[in-house]
């Protein structure tokens, strides 16, 4: 398959004017499924997790899960949405041997929670820009099976394709969000829909609701896109795109969303509405396989379940007891730090906020946590290709290793090498560095002798160091710190070498 | 009202999974236009008025706790199962990937 | 001692209570009853003579240990075969479901057991209960033991041929549109339909969710309130069962008089399209119940001429989506699949083969009704004719205290009489739909029979909502006047004697 033309993103966005759309389905940390009592736990043997209801066995009921409601009234007034008086269920009507009823239980019509709002802080050109992400609805429904493609080559009549399903994921909860278009974002657009996501799941993630975490399934997003001539013309076609696994493909994919459309519309084409896939590997999307007429999903309400009627003074407990919000941390912490509006969407962006917050909890100093996070933890989150918070290093630890280095216990070098240890499992900062015995030598009798052996190695360096070329005496701190493996105090090395060679310190 | 044809049926059927020879097809349309008209008078009282009911005995918030109860060991959940691999259900292969 | 056959289940619990007979010996003549008849009715299509006696001998053995026997325990019943029973095959009468071994119990079927009943087997039915006559089974049908020629209706023909029979003294069938009050009407049997939640719906295989009630089938009164009392009550597996205690139906089945009760006639269920005889005996009955303190009015309920109309967009558009799960995926019956076959043509072609034509009938009219561009004007008309159905109930119960009318328009039909036109097959379900579009409770018992046929006539009785008592005072005493006119209703001579 050929790529297709692009337009550079730049003209796309000169000639037409793109408006985004999210669904967000969160996977919540119940204990126990949507309408059943069996285990949400990742990770179980195959559908072992399962019963006559999430089987879809016959004669199978459902019974809500009142800890998925709570969850999705909390999510819904941290949201800024009105929690519906009394909503519905649904039955959405497909086949997928994913699903165990050939229906999924879902909100159509009434839904827990409506109109909402998320504001969105984006940095452009060294300051940062609000957007408003207008949030139609959010309701609860059901998650599939997962299967398994099994099968070889094709032309062979044995060994044939097939598929094996596991039902322990059917039935466990799910939290889908939905945006109302998001218009005037122009070239932004990409960047708008990555933040709304990173904010969105920073909040289900401080609400305790679930662990949001992209790679591994529980939050999953699909990014709606569609152009239009000028900002007053009516929406365009949009197209679905699915298969997003991480915030940075989210700008990705829209971003290419973007071009594509931009490519067609340019060359006189029209956009087909229809569900696109989008490839990590390649960057781009394509289409999803055609079908010959749009699914009719035959929604009618649930005859099996009752409406939910949430009284309205618990609704108003249940928002007395959310815990502090992302953007009330972000504007407690800009205040307390001393932060700019881009240093704060910095931290944001780079997902590391909660992660940074909580280093500072455990002791560190908000600058040297920004530091850590933003720069050694980063690059390392980036090249094992997972979000900071999956690294493997908890604040904690962090908290640990920054104290360490404060107190000259370590250089900012070994304690990039005790986070490495940490990382690679070798147990907490203290354990790692007595292990690899990375401790800064600061016994000056040690340092003596070696700086002792360094001169008696470098005779001629020795020399123009007495001689007044106090620069020169890098080299023997350097041999010293070789030898010391780096772990001697280099300030320190050089002040005694300097002594040694009866110089004085002049730089 | 429009009178059912074979076409019709026979998209109906697709959408409910149900193979369908063309003859029974052919049949069923007959039966259904017969059915449908008879069913149609329900639009002469049900006026924009009247509220739909979809629940014969009006209740609200049934619910249960979120707690883990014993449901079924994998052996019995597969016990029905047509064919069985790898200790999940084994189906042909399925085409479209979401 | 005389046979146990003819005993009631009352009687039968009493005796088993007192030591006069053991559960075992019970147990083992019903089941051999069945041996010897079942092949001319062919009431049930699985037999569990070895749970059976075992089930028997527990009881048995709690008596001997000086337990308290509950007011049942040890008396055999017959279940329709839409119940789920753990270890115990479970069709619903349909081919897709051949062999199916259910891995769980419906709740209903779990009360049974811990009340100490002797479950016997499970009973013939049309296919997923759509139908009037249990021709639709995929096994064969189940014939009338008043008339081996004709049908005992539907769609749990098999649980009150059972009784009729004498194959059991009790039985549990299920009610969407009629099929426990029909049959129980062609077989001089009675059959209740609780209100709807009053019974749970867990572990029944769901035809139209919003219509179905598991209820008692016996063929007495009195044992059909105490087999009601048994599965009846909330049950948190189903969502649509109400947290409200039982009414008091085995109290009011030992009513013997209707002092103050206000009996509506619904002047809609009657005229044109019902038999004379059936009619003949109905009024007669309604006669007799002024003698017993009653007062008789007729009563207009003018939007139940719909109800059959939006019974039949209602129910499909439901079943079409209750029955999506059988797909020969995870259980049940799988169509052959040729190498290089997509599970889309897997499932099209199970179903396809799985289904009869009944089922294939009413799925792709209710994937119609529910399509898009029809939902407003079928699905959410019928919607509508419910809440006006709903409505007559509750200005008929401003002035009368139960309503009453033919169970059914015609006696038992010949078999085959009605398979060629599906209306003609739907219009025996006129008088009965009502009630399961309101959710009202309504029974079904004998008073005679017909005089141009000499077939069982039914009454039906209807009640409020958890009203479900006064189904079983005024059924009694209808009852009581019946048998007092017309002496126990029983099939003639012949195969059938006990």
């Amino acid at each position: 398959m050929s790529e297709p033309a692009l337009v550079a993103f730049d003209d796309a966005v000169t000639s037409f004017d793109p408006v985004i759309g999210l669904e967000v389905h969160v996977e919540l940390a119940t204990a126990s499924k949507m309408f059943c009592g069996c285990s949400t736990q990742f990770g179980g043997e195959p559908n072992s997790q399962t019963c006559p209801v999430c089987l879809g066995l016959p004669g199978s009921l459902p019974v809500v899960n009142a800890g998925a409601v709570e969850a999705a009234v909390r999510l819904g007034l941290a949201l800024h949405c009105t929690i519906a008086a009394s909503s519905t269920f649904a039955r959405k009507n497909y086949f997928y041997p994913d699903m165990p009823k050939n229906f999924q239980t879902t909100q159509y019509d009434q839904p827990i929670c409506v109109d909402g709002y998320l504001d969105v802080d984006v940095p452009v050109d060294g300051s940062v820009r609000r957007f408003r992400v207008e949030i139609e609805r959010a309701h609860l429904e059901e998650d599939t099976g997962k299967s398994l493609h099994v099968g070889g080559a094709t032309g062979r009549i044995h060994g044939a394709d097939y598929s094996l399903v596991d039902y322990n994921r059917a039935g466990i909860p799910l939290l889908e969000i939905v945006t109302r278009p998001v218009e005037g974002a122009g070239a932004l657009a990409p960047l708008v829909a990555r933040q709304y996501v990173t904010e969105l799941r920073a909040i289900v993630q401080a609400i305790g609701i679930s662990d949001a975490l992209m790679h591994q399934g529980s939050l999953r997003c699909d990014a709606n896109v569609s152009l239009r001539a000028t900002p007053t013309a009516a929406l365009g076609t949009r197209t679905e795109t699915k298969n997003i696994n991480s915030l940075r493909s989210i700008e990705r994919a829209v971003r290419y969303e973007i071009c594509r459309q931009a490519a067609v519309l340019s060359g006189g084409g029209r956009i087909v509405q229809e569900t696109r896939h989008w490839h990590e590997d390649t960057g781009l999307t394509t289409s999803g396989r055609t079908k010959e007429e749009a699914e009719d999903y035959r929604y009618f309400p649930e005859p099996d379940l009752a409406p939910l009627t949430p009284d309205a003074a618990w609704v108003a407990s249940v928002g007395a007891s959310l815990p502090e919000l992302p953007q009330e941390t972000r504007a407690r912490v800009r205040q307390e730090w001393g932060l700019d509006d881009l240093e704060l969407t910095q931290l944001t962006n780079a997902g590391v906020l909660d992660l940074v917050v909580a280093t500072v909890a455990a002791g560190a100093p908000p600058a040297a946590a920004r530091k850590w996070w933003l720069g050694e933890l980063a690059r390392l989150a980036n090249e094992a290709g997972v979000e900071p918070d999956a690294l493997g290093v908890a604040p904690h630890q962090v908290a640990r290793v920054v104290a360490l280095v404060d107190t000259g216990a370590l250089t900012e070098a070994l304690a990039r090498q005790v986070v490495a240890g940490v990382l690679a499992g070798e147990g907490d900062p203290d354990e790692v560095v007595a292990a690899r015995g990375l401790a800064v030598v600061n016994d000056d009798d040690a340092l003596l002798a070696a700086v002792d052996e360094a001169v008696a190695a470098h005779p001629d360096v020795a020399d123009k160091v007495r001689a007044g070329k106090v620069s020169a005496v890098g080299v023997i701190v350097g041999a010293v710190m070789k030898q010391t493996r780096g772990q001697a105090n280099a300030a320190r090395v050089r002040e005694l070498a300097l002594d040694r060679l009866g110089a004085a310190d002049i730089e | 009202m429009a009178a059912f044809t074979a076409e019709e049926v026979r998209r109906l059927a697709g959408l409910a999974r149900i193979g369908l020879s063309e003859s029974d097809a052919e049949h069923l349309a007959g039966e259904l236009d017969v059915i449908v008209d008879a069913v149609a008078q329900v639009a002469t009282v049900a006026t924009d008025d009247v509220v739909p009911t979809s629940h014969p005995v009006p209740l609200a918030d049934r619910e249960r706790a979120d707690v883990v109860t014993p449901g079924l060991t994998a052996e019995a959940a597969l016990s029905g199962a047509p064919q069985v691999a790898e200790g999940r259900f084994r189906v042909p292969q399925i085409l479209d990937e979401d | 001692m005389s046979t146990p056959l003819t005993q009631s289940a009352q009687a039968l619990a009493e005796q088993i209570a007192a030591g006069d007979r053991s559960a075992v010996e019970v147990a083992t003549a019903f089941l051999d009853r069945i041996e010897e008849v079942d092949g001319a009715v062919h009431a049930f299509l699985h037999v569990d003579r070895g749970g059976a006696l075992a089930a028997a001998a527990a009881v048995d053995a709690a008596r001997a240990r000086g337990e308290d026997l509950g007011p049942l325990a040890g008396v055999p019943v017959a279940v329709k075969d839409v119940l789920a029973t753990a270890g115990m095959p479970t069709t619903a009468g349909s081919r897709i479901l051949a062999g199916w071994v259910p891995p769980y119990d419906a709740t209903v079927v779990t009360r049974l057991r811990e009340a100490g009943l002797v479950i016997l087997g499970k009973t013939n039915m049309d296919e997923f209960a759509m139908g009037s006559s249990t021709e639709h089974s995929a096994f064969g049908p189940t014939y009338n033991p008043w008339d081996l020629a004709r049908t005992p209706g539907g769609s749990g023909g098999g649980s009150a041929a059972a009784l009729a029979a004498f194959e059991a003294p009790l039985a549990l069938g299920t009610d969407t549109g009629g099929s426990i009050r029909q049959p129980a009407a062609v077989t001089a049997t009675v059959g209740a339909k609780p209100t709807y939640g009053g019974v749970s719906r867990y572990g029944l295989i769901a035809l139209a969710s919003s219509l179905d009630q598991v209820g008692p089938c016996a063929r007495t009164v009195a044992d059909a309130a105490l087999l009601h009392a048994v599965i009846a009550g909330h049950d948190p597996r189903d969502s649509t069962s109400l947290p409200s205690p039982v009414p008091p139906v085995v109290q009011a089945s030992t009513a013997t008089d209707l002092a103050g009760l206000r009996v509506g006639v619904v002047s809609e269920l009657s005229g044109d399209g019902y038999q004379p005889g059936v009619l003949a005996r109905f009024d007669e009955a309604v006669a007799g119940l002024e003698a017993r303190g009653a007062s008789v009015h007729e009563v207009s309920c003018p939007h139940f001429g719909y109800a059959l109309a939006a019974y039949y967009l209602i129910l499909p558009s439901e079943a079409s989506s209750n029955l999506a799960r059988f797909d020969g995926v995870r259980f049940g019956y799988r169509a052959g699949v040729e190498p290089g076959h997509t599970v889309e043509e897997m499932m099209t072609a199970t179903r396809g083969e799985g289904f009869g034509p009944e089922v294939v009938r009413r799925i792709v009219l209710g994937t119609y009704a529910l399509s898009a561009g029809y939902y407003d004007q079928y699905y959410g008309k019928a919607q509508k004719v419910r809440t006006l159905v709903q409505r007559d109930f509750a200005t008929a119960f401003d002035t009368v205290d139960v309503l009453v009318s033919p169970t059914t328009p015609t006696t038992a039909f010949l078999l085959g009489e009605k398979l060629a036109d599906p209306l003609a097959m739907y219009l025996n379900d006129v008088a009965t739909i009502p009630a399961n579009l309101a959710g009202v409770p309504a029974l079904s018992v004998p008073v005679g029979l017909a005089g141009e046929d000499g077939l069982p006539v039914g009454l039906q009785v209807m009640a409020p909502v958890l009203r479900d008592d006064l189904l079983y005072r005024l059924g009694a005493v209808v009852e009581a006047d019946a048998v007092a006119r017309h002496g126990v209703s029983l099939p003639g001579p012949g195969v059938l004697d006990v």
